[in-house]
């Protein structure tokens, strides 16, 4: 038993967390940042954050993450880092030359009190960053609600780029959130085939799943230019796609700019798909091709083929806000029963939220945020269920109680396959079923007696 | 016929000065002295590196923190110690089972706190109010689920700027439990500059709260400590193999597969033997200074280094049993280990490698690649000391700067009670004049090549350059260089990490090494990169049919 230690009687715990279900606010600057085309992200902090955000992300992407540091020592932390991030943005731009440096804090320049925009308007004046070059800034101490909300507030400070005309572009401004490259360029097929012109951002394909080509370049040919950035204020709308991933952005965009925008659910599942597809056709104006309603039609005939394997089998989902709602409710319409739900990010509503969405569950359900995998786990023993899905430290749970798991979240360090096929969408629901259907059955398969073992499914 | 493709061999000088020539002024100045080419000739005094000195911001450095350091590599690797983080969640996230330091919990009750994260999670009101009341309570609450015989409270960048006392809070609970050590760590990550200040941290407050504490008395005949080897991927396994193999007992390993009754009884060895010389040689001296225990570097890092240092083990206690049962093991181990090599070197020989790692796998590696016949045109430290790179003669020649002066020192003197002098100044005299060298290490200048390159703290600018000036058939560094030398079509191992697989130390290392080489710079798939229509896209427009 790996987990040997974790006692089945479940004890309140205000101070401290184990196995947290979230990690801080940088992280999730840094991947929002790497969706921008051209894009340096740099953490001012401690070399260790950066290193950290980068090795983490590595492991999960299995791809090359660049990013800066500003490398703090206790003379900075004493008399303040703006000589490091002067510094920082003069070497970046004589070395790497991006076209722009997408800067957050962390808890230790947070703490000390660095004035962000104070420091990159000195580095403007001073000409540390050269003319037609850019440096945005945003405010992610570790202190404060989790890699998601650092991941919000970095694609907020991106739609702080736009620019107005004054003329509309006729395109629609879609936030995706914290999905995967694959699951952005997925939102990208679906929209070309229903005819709307759009700016997605971030957009992390083409810089997180690139080929193998004997070539490293560190700017691959990937992510939202700052040209469309500066577009997104003369969009007819918004689409954010998960309240708590994208929402401030588009709110900005809809106070400053009269941009308007609608706050959806992220497209996991049948009906969360159906939302986005309508609000889409609806705001650019269009009609739903055939080959989407035969998508549709595609996983409602896997949904209904296999119903039998799915129907009631309770499950434990753990991972970020946006991600579980779309999730519980996908559960949901297939009869299956998410009992256990937990994220490590803060916020009630999100709690209220799951216990709507499963208020017609059979099973009592119990639901936490700002909760960790260690409260999940003891949980699972006092009453387990038939499946987990989650993020790769799962598995620790998965094989101390011989629980199947389905690895979805961030972050996947043991297993290949998240970036490249997508889980959004109608063809994704069909991939997410098939990975629980195929989770279930081999459990199936290895527990049968042998006189109750079966060719057929 | 494929087209050969004319390689331009560059120097070494301008090699150099093509890796400074992008920089600003200022920057290039201080790279320049980081990047040697070693010229380690009989008549002239090997060239100085600098080392250990503050990372260029912005250049995209592999270094990490002193959090890092200390937590996760000296503290993360002992299993029935709770380490518990006060801080906000991300630093214990990232820290969480990421470095592959294998264990199998052989503490007293098999405890394996290894597989927990622990954290305050400090909030802003934390930052705002102070954390010592939660860090109290964490404590508490730690305590009441596991009842472990320690819990180490590790500080990370806010805690030092608010000024919680972390130390005072771990005083004051451990006095209350009374059955439970609770100290602390004062490893904020804006230390030193880099992870090295972290191994520091630990081991200080290693030494201080742990060893010479276990009631009971180790009898064993061949007692070693293993200092600086950190079990990734089962090194230390394979390494604790071989000494029992050869009737060595292995008192404590610093810190791999480790355990809090080790360190507690480490004081109990009658010799110390230094693996990586960066993050722990300081423990070895204040072994010798307050117990008496001597010490000598080692590598079990190669085949022929590992024999080399079962040898001077055997040598240092001066027991013939114990050099026959060495000489009967190296011969038994060796043959299998010549199979291997001999099967892959012709697949590897005059192969080009290069390593950018640690504080000391850039040298201890160069074994095996000479054992394969490879050759290593550049190497360097991501974190290592002047000593590192030129030997422990320039230590009295060390400037303490700013960043090391903040660094705590400790000074130790010979414990009443339990200071022994295992050998005399005499018997040492004598092993030295047969070849044994006590507080030796010459560092890894002379074993690189005339002419190589030695590069201290590289960064992703230059390891991009070196890799297509000089077109190494393998690069060796971490986790965040891997994939950008990989899209280069140059294969890249892990050597922090291994990236899967190992162990690589001792006799079955080497052959895991020798195999893993082999599969790498022999790949089938650096010779898929380009597509047909790539090869050759001024394809006439006629078909094939016509």
């Amino acid at each position: 038993m790996l987990l040997r230690h974790t006692p089945k009687e479940i004890s309140e715990r205000t101070a401290l967390t184990i196995n947290p279900a979230k990690t801080c606010q940088p992280i999730g600057a840094m991947y929002a940042a790497l969706g921008i085309h051209g894009c340096l992200p740099h953490s001012h902090g401690s070399q260790g954050c950066c290193a950290y955000h980068r090795s983490t992300l590595t492991r999960h992407y299995k791809e090359p993450i660049s990013a800066a540091t500003s490398s703090f020592t206790e003379g900075s932390s004493v008399f303040g880092g703006q000589a490091n991030l002067l510094q920082a943005i003069s070497t970046i731009f004589s070395v790497y030359n991006p076209e722009i440096i997408a800067v957050h804090t962390t808890c230790l320049s947070e703490t000390i009190g660095d004035d962000l925009p104070q420091i990159m308007k000195k580095s403007i004046d001073e000409g540390n960053t050269p003319e037609g070059k850019i440096v945005i800034g945003a405010s992610t101490p570790s202190y404060v609600g989790s890699h998601v909300t650092g991941f919000s507030t970095m694609v907020k400070t991106m739609a702080d780029m736009a620019e107005p005309t004054g003329k509309k572009n006729g395109k629609v401004n879609i936030i995706p959130g914290w999905v995967e490259p694959c699951d952005m360029e997925e939102i990208k097929r679906i929209a070309a085939m229903i005819g709307v012109d759009i700016t997605l951002f971030p957009d992390t394909s083409g810089v997180l799943n690139s080929p193998l080509s004997g070539e490293y370049t560190m700017f691959p040919k990937g992510g939202t230019t700052v040209a469309e950035l500066k577009g997104c204020a003369n969009a007819i709308g918004t689409l954010a796609l998960g309240e708590w991933c994208s929402a401030d952005a588009a709110r900005l965009l809809d106070t400053k700019h009269k941009v308007p925008c609608s706050i959806l659910d992220m497209p996991f599942g049948l009906k969360a798909t159906d939302r986005f597809i309508n609000a889409l056709r609806t705001v650019g104006g269009t009609t739903v091709p055939e080959e989407i309603t035969d998508e549709r039609g595609q996983l409602i005939d896997f949904i209904s083929d296999m119903h039998q394997y799915f129907y009631h089998k309770k499950v434990a989902i753990v991972g970020d806000p946006d991600q579980l709602i779309s999730m519980a409710e996908f559960l949901m319409s297939i009869d299956m029963c998410p009992v256990y739900v937990i994220t490590g990010t803060p916020g009630k509503r999100f709690e209220r939220r799951i216990k709507e969405i499963t208020k017609e569950s059979p099973f009592p359900v119990k639901v936490k945020a700002q909760g960790d995998m260690f409260l999940l786990h003891q949980w699972i023993k006092n009453d387990p269920v038939d499946l987990i899905i989650g993020n790769t430290y799962c598995k620790y749970i998965s094989r101390d109680e011989d629980i199947p798991l389905v690895r979805w979240g961030f972050p996947i360090l043991d297993r290949q396959g998240h970036q490249y096929f997508p889980t959004v969408g109608y063809k994704g629901g069909i991939r997410i079923l098939e990975k629980i259907l195929s989770s279930l059955l081999d459990r199936t398969d290895r527990d049968a007696p042998e006189e109750k073992f079966e060719l057929v499914f | 016929m494929p087209k050969t493709k004319k390689v331009v061999e560059w120097k070494p000088v301008d090699v150099k000065t093509e890796l400074l020539k992008q920089y600003p002024p200022k920057v290039a100045r201080k790279r320049a002295k980081q990047i040697l080419i070693n010229e380690a000739q009989e008549n002239s005094a090997p060239p100085e590196i600098m080392a250990n000195v503050r990372t260029i911001p912005g250049i995209i450095t592999m270094r990490g923190c002193t959090y890092a350091g200390c937590k996760g590599v000296i503290m993360g690797p002992t299993s029935d110690i709770v380490n518990l983080v006060h801080g906000p969640i991300g630093c214990s996230f990232y820290a969480w089972l990421t470095r592959r330091n294998q264990t199998s919990a052989s503490g007293e009750k098999n405890e394996n706190f290894i597989t927990y994260c622990m954290s305050t999670d400090m909030q802003d009101s934390d930052i705002i109010f102070g954390g010592e009341k939660k860090l109290a309570a964490a404590i508490q609450e730690a305590y009441d689920l596991f009842h472990p015989k320690s819990i180490a409270v590790f500080a990370t960048c806010p805690v030092g700027l608010i000024g919680d006392d972390i130390h005072a809070v771990a005083k004051r609970m451990k006095d209350k439990f009374g059955d439970c050590n609770v100290f602390a760590f004062s490893c904020e990550g804006y230390k030193g500059v880099s992870q090295s200040a972290g191994h520091h941290i630990a081991n200080n407050q290693v030494f201080t709260h742990i060893v010479g504490t276990s009631p009971t008395e180790k009898t064993d005949k061949y007692k070693i400590n293993l200092l600086g080897e950190y079990n990734i991927g089962g090194d230390g396994f394979e390494i604790d193999r071989i000494l029992k193999k050869c009737g060595i007992t292995n008192i404590a390993t610093f810190s791999g597969n480790s355990t809090y009754d080790q360190f507690a009884s480490a004081n109990q060895a009658d010799l110390s033997c230094v693996m990586c010389h960066r993050s722990i040689n300081y423990v070895a001296d204040m072994l010798e200074v307050k117990y008496g225990i001597p010490w000598i570097k080692v590598n079990f890092i190669g085949a022929n280094a590992t024999a080399k240092s079962l040898r001077k083990i055997a040598q240092y206690f001066e027991d013939d049993a114990l050099s026959e049962q060495v000489e009967k093991v190296i011969a038994e181990e060796m043959p299998s280990v010549e199979a291997i090599r001999k099967d892959v070197y012709p697949r590897t020989e005059g192969k080009k490698a290069m390593m950018f790692v640690g504080g000391s796998r850039a040298h201890h590696y160069q074994e095996l690649f000479k054992e394969m016949g490879m050759k290593v045109l550049s190497a360097g430290y991501e974190f290592a000391h002047r000593d590192d790179y030129e030997g422990r003669q320039v230590l009295p020649n060390l400037k303490v700067d700013a960043d090391s002066r903040n660094i705590e020192e400790i000074f130790v003197e010979p414990d009443p009670s339990l200071y022994k002098p295992r050998k005399s100044e005499d018997e040492k005299i004598s092993l030295e004049e047969k070849g044994l060298k006590f507080k030796h290490y010459e560092g890894l200048n002379p074993d690189m090549e005339s002419g190589s390159i030695v590069i201290d703290d590289l960064n992703q600018y230059e390891a991009e350059r070196l890799v297509q000036l000089m077109k190494p058939d393998i690069f060796c560094a971490g986790i965040k260089e891997k994939f950008s030398i990989q899209k280069m079509g140059i294969p890249m191992k892990q050597l922090h990490s291994y990236d899967s697989g190992g162990p690589y130390a001792g006799f079955k290392g080497a052959i895991n090494f020798y195999q893993e080489i082999d599969r790498l710079v022999n790949s089938k798939v650096w010779s898929l990169m380009k597509a047909p229509w790539e090869e050759s896209p001024e394809l006439s427009a006629t078909y094939v049919w016509e």
